[in-house]
């Protein structure tokens, strides 16, 4: 099965790409300042976009916050998704990804741990998808992102992030699909679909009331954005 | 229904629903069971443990004191003990348990609400006395705890 909107989908060797799954540790600023505020308060409510990481769910939940977890890159993957347009190719059918993911009460929660989702998310459902996350995300909430400052093309791999410590992520690259878990096949056809440069990124995030800029050495720039 | 399960917690006096099984309404029991079939309603094991398999396909609201899942469940989970995703588990719902654990490659979509250990009242005899904290479960190097620290702990 193969995902036509991204870049590089349907190259052979996407398996072996996933093949291994040794994790990379690299400091994280805007996770420090994150965690500062999670060690200060209580009992928050923390939405983690990635896909499961039992480590996140460790971590925060040792820290008495309560967490929610929703992969919604893995989401947008449906092939049903994509539907015939007026002109009679296949579009991305957002009214019903967004009628189908990210359904939470208004002001819901405190913290937004969206990763590099965007970069590798499906162009049409990047804007609604900020949008939602303010809409869900309580006044001076949170969102903690990561995003690609050179475009590495179709061959960036994708990863999985899991909190190491109050400072540090591990990188994890996609593991060889499990027996019996073929809908895992998809996490090998993530590839980097755009780089937002700096414009971009606050122009996603307008909405909101600040944003704070970290740059990293491995062409990663964080961004800390608060509701 | 099956005899011989390979996966963990299947005993002899386990009850075992097997693959080709479909119960719809609600399942309540007071002995231990192994789930491999497909269940829509409600399953209350209060005070035994539940085990779905790797077949097994539940839409419902699910009670237990432990549950180890390896099939699919659509639906909020809540065990007085402990929750485990095994590798090939898909969850969709809200997981309401003092203790969890979650295997590396298990999906997952919900919130999780692991409940603090309420204080215990000072024992009034010795014979009385039990475990304040329960043992901590034994964790592989795939298996990675994730546990609300029990009161007494902090």
């Amino acid at each position: 099965m193969t995902f036509p909107w991204f870049r590089g989908a349907g190259r052979k060797g996407d398996e072996a790409a996933g093949s291994e799954s040794a994790r990379i540790t690299r400091r994280s600023n805007g996770l420090s300042e994150l965690t500062r505020v999670l060690h200060t308060e209580e009992s928050l409510h923390l939405l983690d976009l990635g896909p499961t990481s039992a480590q996140n769910i460790t971590y925060l939940t040792g820290m008495g916050h309560g967490i929610h977890s929703e992969d919604v890159l893995l989401a947008s993957c449906d092939p049903s998704l994509l539907v015939p347009g007026t002109d009679g190719k296949l579009v991305m059918d957002v009214d019903r990804f967004m009628a189908e993911n990210l359904q939470y009460d208004p002001a819901s929660f405190d913290a937004v741990l969206f990763w590099d989702t965007p970069d590798y998310m499906h162009a049409d459902l990047v804007k609604p998808l900020v949008q939602r996350i303010h809409r869900i995300l309580k006044p001076k909430g949170l969102l903690l992102g990561y995003f690609h400052t050179r475009d590495a093309g179709s061959d960036a791999p994708y990863h999985r992030y899991h909190i190491g410590t109050d400072d540090t992520l591990e990188l994890q690259r996609i593991p060889p699909t499990a027996p019996g878990r073929e809908e895992d096949r998809r996490y090998h056809h993530f590839r980097l679909q755009r780089v937002f440069n700096n414009r971009h990124i606050e122009n996603l995030f307008h909405d909101y009331s600040s944003i704070k800029f970290f740059l990293g050495r491995d062409n990663i720039r964080e961004v800390l954005v608060v509701r | 229904m099956e005899t011989s399960k390979p996966l963990d917690n299947c005993r002899a006096d386990t009850a075992h629903i097997g693959k080709s099984v479909i119960v719809k309404g609600e399942l309540s029991g007071s002995e231990d069971l192994y789930l491999d079939g497909e269940v829509e309603g409600v399953i209350e094991l209060r005070g035994h443990s539940l085990v779905i398999g790797p077949n097994g396909r539940v839409r419902a609201r699910i009670q237990a004191r432990d549950i180890v899942i390896h099939g699919k469940v659509d639906g909020n989970v809540q065990a007085v003990e402990r929750v485990e995703l095994r590798k090939s588990a898909v969850v969709v719902g809200d997981i309401l348990t003092r203790r969890i654990v979650i295997e590396d490659g298990a999906y997952f979509k919900g919130g999780i609400d692991a409940q603090k250990e309420a204080p215990k009242a000072e024992p009034v005899s010795a014979v009385a006395v039990q475990p304040a904290v329960p043992a901590p479960a034994p964790v592989s190097s795939t298996v990675i705890a994730a546990q609300a620290l029990p009161v007494g702990a902090k």
